[in-house]
Formats: C-alpha cells, sequence, structure tokens
C-alpha cells in the first residue's frame, strides 16, 4: 500500500468515549460478524464508564448466552460485569413480533388494539413481510432513545443480504401499506379515490382484478381492514418510518460499517457508505473484521525456497511446515490488503480499522473483550 | 458414517445449493453445475435472488429471465443460465392462464405486481419455484428432458426450508386460479427423489454445526438433503498428529530455528516468535476443522471438500472446482 491509499485509521475508542455520541448504528452484508463487533463495542464502552444497551438482532446461540439473552423478553437485560467496570452493559434481542404487538397495545384503545391483533393479516405482516424486522428494529431503536436512561445506544441490523435494506425495507413497506390503494382495491366502488381512478383510467381495472385474482379478495378486504384500523391509531406506515429517520439522521447518531476483507462484503460496503453520504447520515468509519496480518516478517518466496530445500534435504518437516503455512498466510494477508487499498483509493476519506481474526468462535465475555481490544488497535 | 456423492444424489435432477451467507454458495452452484454437465450433459443453472452474481462469476453481461449459454462443460456439455424473477414469471402465468397481453405492461408499470408479492410473501416463492419445476419437467419434441439437471443457485440456509415450503405459502393465496393448481405438482417434485438440496459451508466448527441444524430441518420438512460441500478447504501444512499439541500452544521453537538455520535463512527472535505465533493459529483452526470433519463424518451425508482460492475465483478457477466434484463422482464419471 502507498501513501496516498492509506486510509485514516479508525479510533474506535475516541467514538466510544465521546458523550455527544448517543447511538452507534452497526450495518454491513449478513455473515460479516456485525452482532459480534456491536457486542464487543457495548463491551468496551461499559469498560469507558458509559451505561450502554446493545440491541441484537440475530445473535448465534452461544453469543446470546454470553450475554445473558437466553430468555427472550423483549428487554434490555443486564450483563453482570466485574465490580471494577465503571460503567453497565445492557443487552438485548429482539423479538420482531412482539415489539409489533407492544406497539399495537400501546397505542392503540383496547378495542382497536384487538381489531389489529385478529386481524389475519396482521399475522403475516408482523412475522413473514420482509421489512418488517427493520421497521421494528427501528421501532425499539426510537423506544429506547425515548427512554433517555442511556448514555450509548448501539444498534446490530438484521441480517438482510444488503446492507441497504436496512434503510429501505421500512421505507418500502411504507409504500406498500399507505392505506389508499388497498383501500381501493378491497372495495373500489366505496373508497372516494375517484379522482385518481380517473387518473389511471381503464388500467385500474386490469391492475384491481389481477391482483384479487392472485392474492385472493379474502386477503385484500383483511389488508385493508388493517390498515384503516392501523392508520387512524398511527397516522400511517409513512409518518412512522420517516420519524425514525429523522432520528438517524440527527446530533449524536453515528454510522459504523462492517464488513470483512472479501470482494462481496466491501461491495457492499462501499454501496452503503455511498448512500449514507448521499443522506446525509454520519458514518464514523469501517470495521473489517477477519483479517489475517501477517505475525513475521520473511518474504513468501524465501519461505516457499527454504521449504523446498528442507523437504528435499528430508530434515527439519516442522520447519518445512511452518515455513510453508507462513508463506500461505503472506498470501492471503496479500489480497487482503489489495482489496482494503481498492476500497480506499474509491472512499479516501473513510477511516478504517481491521481486526485481526481470532482463531476460534466468540462466545464469552473474555472473546469479546478480546475482540474489543483488537477493535481499538 | 459419511460417504462421498453416490448414485442417488446422481438420480437427483433437481439441484438446490443453499448454506451459510459468505461461503460461496454461488460459486459452488456454478461449480456442481459445470461438473454435472461433464460428459455432454445440458444443465440449467438458475439465479432467484437477483443479484447477478453468476454474471459476476462468469464475466458475462448480466443474466435475464431468458435461458442462454452460460459455459460450455468438457465432454461436449453445455450450462445454460437463467435469472428468475417474481415479476416476469408472474406475467407468464398470467398470459398463459388469462391471455392478458397487452396488460402486462399495465401492470408492471402500475406496480401490481410488486403490490401482490408484497401483499402474500410467500407468493414470490411459489412464482419461483413453479417456474423452475417448468424447467425441470419440459420435454424436447423426442419426449426427452430439456435438461438434464437443473442447478438453483438458492436462498441461504436461515430461509431454505420456509423457500422450500409451498404448502404455507399457498396458505396465503387465492383458493383458486392458476397459481393454486400449480402448485401440487411443485409440492409433488420438491418432495420427490428427484430432488435434493446441498448445503455449502466452511470446514469451521460454528458453520458445520449449523449446517447440520438445518439438516434437520430439512428432514423433518420432509426434504432430501444433498451433499455437503466443504469450502474453501486449505491445504494441511501439519501433520495431524502436531495439530493437538501446536493448538495448546506447544510448538518446539528450537526445532523450528534449527531448520531455519539449516536452510540458511536469517533468523532473529522476532521472526522466530511470528512464526511460532502463526503456527498456533493455524494449528488452532486446523484443529477445529478435524473436529468439524469428525461431526460430519458421524453422519450420513456425502461431504466433498472445495479448495481454497487465495486469489479469488476466475472462471478458470470454477473448472478447477468442477473437476475436483468429478472426481469425487459428481455427474457419475468419476
Amino acid at each position: 500500500m502507498n501513501e496516498r491509499s492509506r486510509p485514516e485509521r479508525l479510533d474506535v475508542d475516541a467514538l466510544l468515549r465521546d458523550p455527544a455520541n448517543r447511538i452507534v448504528v452497526c450495518c454491513g452484508s449478513g455473515g460479516v460478524g456485525k452482532t459480534t463487533t456491536a457486542a464487543a463495542l457495548g463491551l468496551r464502552a461499559a469498560h469507558r464508564g458509559r451505561r450502554t444497551v446493545v440491541l441484537t438482532i440475530d445473535p448465534a446461540r452461544r453469543l446470546a448466552q454470553a450475554l445473558g439473552l437466553a430468555e427472550l423478553d423483549n428487554k434490555p437485560g443486564r450483563v453482570e460485569l466485574d465490580p471494577s467496570v465503571p460503567g453497565e452493559l445492557y443487552a438485548m434481542m429482539l423479538d420482531m413480533r412482539r415489539t409489533f404487538d407492544d406497539m399495537v397495545l400501546t397505542h392503540a384503545g383496547r378495542e382497536r388494539a384487538r381489531q389489529i391483533l385478529d386481524n389475519p393479516f396482521y399475522r403475516t405482516v408482523s412475522t413473514s413481510f420482509s421489512g418488517t424486522q427493520e421497521y421494528m428494529a427501528m421501532e425499539k431503536l426510537g423506544q429506547l432513545a425515548a427512554e433517555g436512561s442511556w448514555d450509548l445506544i448501539i444498534v446490530d441490523t438484521p441480517p438482510s443480504r444488503s446492507a441497504l435494506d436496512f434503510l429501505d425495507a421500512p421505507q418500502r413497506l411504507s409504500t406498500i401499506l399507505d392505506g389508499r390503494l388497498i383501500r381501493m382495491l378491497a372495495s373500489p366502488a366505496r373508497a372516494g379515490g375517484k379522482g385518481l381512478r380517473k387518473l389511471v383510467g381503464a388500467g385500474f381495472g386490469v391492475f384491481a382484478r389481477t391482483v384479487s385474482t392472485i392474492v385472493g379478495h379474502q386477503l385484500l378486504s383483511d389488508a385493508a381492514a388493517f390498515v384503516q384500523a392501523f392508520d387512524s391509531t398511527f397516522g400511517g406506515f409513512r409518518e412512522r418510518a420517516e420519524h425514525t429517520y429523522r432520528m438517524l439522521r440527527s446530533q449524536g447518531t453515528r454510522f459504523l460499517v462492517v464488513a470483512t476483507p472479501e470482494a462481496d462484503a466491501l461491495r457492499e460496503a462501499s454501496y452503503f457508505v455511498e448512500r449514507l453520504s448521499s443522506e446525509g447520515m454520519p458514518l464514523s468509519g469501517l470495521v473489517v473484521n477477519r483479517t489475517h496480518p501477517v505475525l513475521a516478517d520473511l518474504p513468501a518466496a524465501r519461505a516457499v525456497a527454504a521449504a523446498e530445500e528442507l523437504e528435499e534435504a528430508g530434515g527439519s518437516p516442522l520447519a518445512a511446515s511452518v515455513l510453508r503455512l507462513h508463506a500461505d498466510r503472506v498470501a492471503v494477508a496479500e489480497r487482503e490488503k489489495r482489496l482494503l487499498a481498492r476500497f480506499t483509493r474509491a472512499h479516501p476519506e473513510v477511516g478504517l480499522v481491521g481486526v485481526p481474526a481470532l482463531p476460534g468462535d466468540v462466545h464469552d465475555l473474555d472473546g469479546l473483550d478480546e475482540v474489543g481490544t483488537r477493535l481499538a488497535g | 458414517m459419511s460417504s462421498g456423492w453416490d448414485r442417488q444424489l446422481d438420480r437427483a435432477r433437481l439441484h438446490f445449493v443453499s448454506g451459510k451467507g459468505g461461503a460461496g454458495k454461488t460459486t459452488a452452484a456454478a461449480s456442481l453445475a459445470l461438473a454435472l454437465a461433464t460428459g455432454g450433459r445440458r444443465v440449467l443453472l438458475v439465479e432467484v435472488e437477483g443479484r447477478q452474481g453468476l454474471a459476476q462469476l462468469f464475466d458475462t453481461p448480466p443474466l435475464e429471465y431468458a435461458e442462454r449459454r452460460l459455459a460450455a462443460a468438457p465432454g461436449g456439455g453445455e450450462v445454460r443460465a437463467l435469472a428468475v424473477e417474481a415479476e416476469a414469471a408472474l406475467l407468464e402465468y398470467l398470459a398463459m392462464y388469462y391471455n392478458l397481453g397487452f396488460a402486462g405492461r399495465t401492470l408492471r408499470r402500475m406496480g401490481a405486481i410488486e403490490f401482490a408479492t408484497t401483499l402474500a410473501p410467500g407468493l414470490r416463492d411459489v412464482l419461483f419455484t413453479g417456474k423452475i419445476k417448468e424447467c425441470v419437467r419440459r420435454t424436447d419434441s423426442h419426449g426427452r428432458h430439456s435438461y438434464d439437471a437443473v442447478v438453483v443457485d438458492a436462498p441461504p440456509t436461515g430461509r431454505i426450508v420456509r423457500f422450500l415450503d409451498v404448502t404455507r405459502a399457498m396458505a396465503d393465496l387465492a383458493r383458486t386460479g392458476p397459481i393454486h393448481g400449480q402448485s401440487e405438482d411443485v409440492v409433488g417434485l420438491l418432495h420427490s427423489a428427484d430432488t435434493v438440496v446441498h448445503l455449502v459451508t466452511l470446514p469451521e466448527q460454528l458453520p458445520v454445526r449449523e449446517t447440520l441444524e438445518t439438516v434437520e430441518e430439512l428432514d423433518a420438512a420432509a426434504l432430501r438433503p444433498g451433499a455437503v460441500l466443504l469450502n474453501r478447504v486449505r491445504p494441511p501444512r501439519l501433520a495431524t498428529r502436531s495439530v493437538t499439541a501446536a493448538a495448546d500452544g506447544r510448538v518446539d521453537a528450537n526445532r523450528i530455528r534449527s531448520g531455519l538455520e539449516s536452510a540458511g535463512l536469517d533468523w532473529n527472535d522476532e521472526v522466530l516468535d511470528g512464526l511460532v505465533a502463526e503456527t498456533v493459529e493455524h494449528a488452532t483452526r486446523a484443529s477445529a476443522e478435524l473436529a468439524a470433519r469428525e461431526r460430519l463424518h458421524d453422519t450420513d451425508l456425502a461431504a466433498l471438500d472445495l479448495p481454497e482460492y487465495v486469489d479469488g475465483i476466475d472462471v478458470a478457477a470454477l473448472y478447477e472446482m468442477a473437476e475436483k466434484l468429478v472426481a469425487h463422482g459428481v455427474g457419475g464419471q468419476g
């Protein structure tokens, strides 16, 4: 890597220490270690005296156990830390369905809440709609922020295939559920959409017939009833989604993009960085998990030549093996450096930190502590 | 006790390739398609998530909702490719059953299809599997199957069982209509001996454990697990007997030092310490790999290795991986 492509180093500790930072959102594509990063950041923040809560979405089972998340109660639970730790750590795992139920129960009167919860379409929306998880993660984040008792909230984002889904899914969901269209489809004769129908003309008949043929009239009327009840309680999905976006753009929110040194993950990270900048959302930097830096300063070519020599001579099989595995490691490290240099050429302003891979899985607080140390560099 | 690629797997004509995100699902699906096409067969490779991963892998223009030749396989075989989109598949259905003709454009413009697939999330999956079934069952004018095999780059392990659970998805939809009419046939195919679900994973403990959990889910859903494809297998550098000791941190630095000396390498304590640390990390990973393999060995699943390509995967690497799969017995040529 030459000087010009060397990025600024992301200073994780400065990010965690600054009292102005109230929310840290960890984004990235699936399988890059977002949850582990979020948990390690939370622990490190607690060590720096902050009262921290980590909102995880789908932690691996043993990591969940380490954080005391064995029971799902959709509320932050306190993680037992050494008494010498000056701050506090709470963790919770998002229960999508329950967050949705709670939201309805809190805001709708009892009668209306029943109507919503009993609607068959509500069950589909609250369990298997793509986008609901993202929507509910935002909702929960909003609730935690409103509690006002947290110094720092660290959010892990849902394991969608694209990092952008976190920003797009709630919007997509609200477009579909934004009332008017569904109501028109359910009873085109009654809904007062004359203007709209005139506008779309004959095409609307085809549209309505097709949708109704495919999904069935029952589903459409359930959906319409749901949307009606929802609208009158919440002022619509769209407003609510927009509200959470405002929060993400507010002072005190910081984004971290998480990736691994793989072409796909870094491509996703690139998209996300561009998107954040066009949305005016503050990016703190890129965390590159599972890097493999070279630990012994010995050129690969010389290691291989020496290994061949030893193998030919027939002695020192251990040394020959060690030289070979060192050469393998240099090759991996070189590729990772090339990929990161390419990212930095495209985004020279984005600071990054590499987190060397731990040899085993991270599934306890000591492991998270070690990840935290590596994150801080 | 695990085995290689057997006759039963070879009899399957529909191969779903699923796996943990980031384990190399698309790469494995592509090399499996090449392997199955080896020796003169025709194979269709299907992409369902619209990521254009196959086009990137083969360095070709983006795939469309139209089958086209993607690559030649050794021995006169051919791999063709198709990107299934929910929207196009739905229009195809509608055109077939309702003679909608011009209306397709209107529907697309008005977003009717996105609307319908959002309202009924199961609809997308039903459309995908419906189209795949059509490709598997299609015959030419002589009554022979158009494709000897169909390989699908399927959704990841977290979603695969739901993706293939057509019966559940149909519960959301209209009780009548063309899609419903097709679904029984799709269910029949997916649960028949013609269909297998392969799982791509990494030779590490957690990924292998998750893979075995998915196998249980598949079993419970009466879907047939196929082979486990262990991807990114690195060459074992240490003798198996020294792995355990080295993973515990017991590496004989003196022996390494005397080896370096006899090979005429300059060394200092820092280099030596670094080499020892690298060896311990390598051994830790290798020992986790051995444990993971043992767990796989206790099952009756076929387990096939695919090597790691440090410089990334290009077309040449795909053909090499296909060759390895053929050597494992894929396509009955090995």
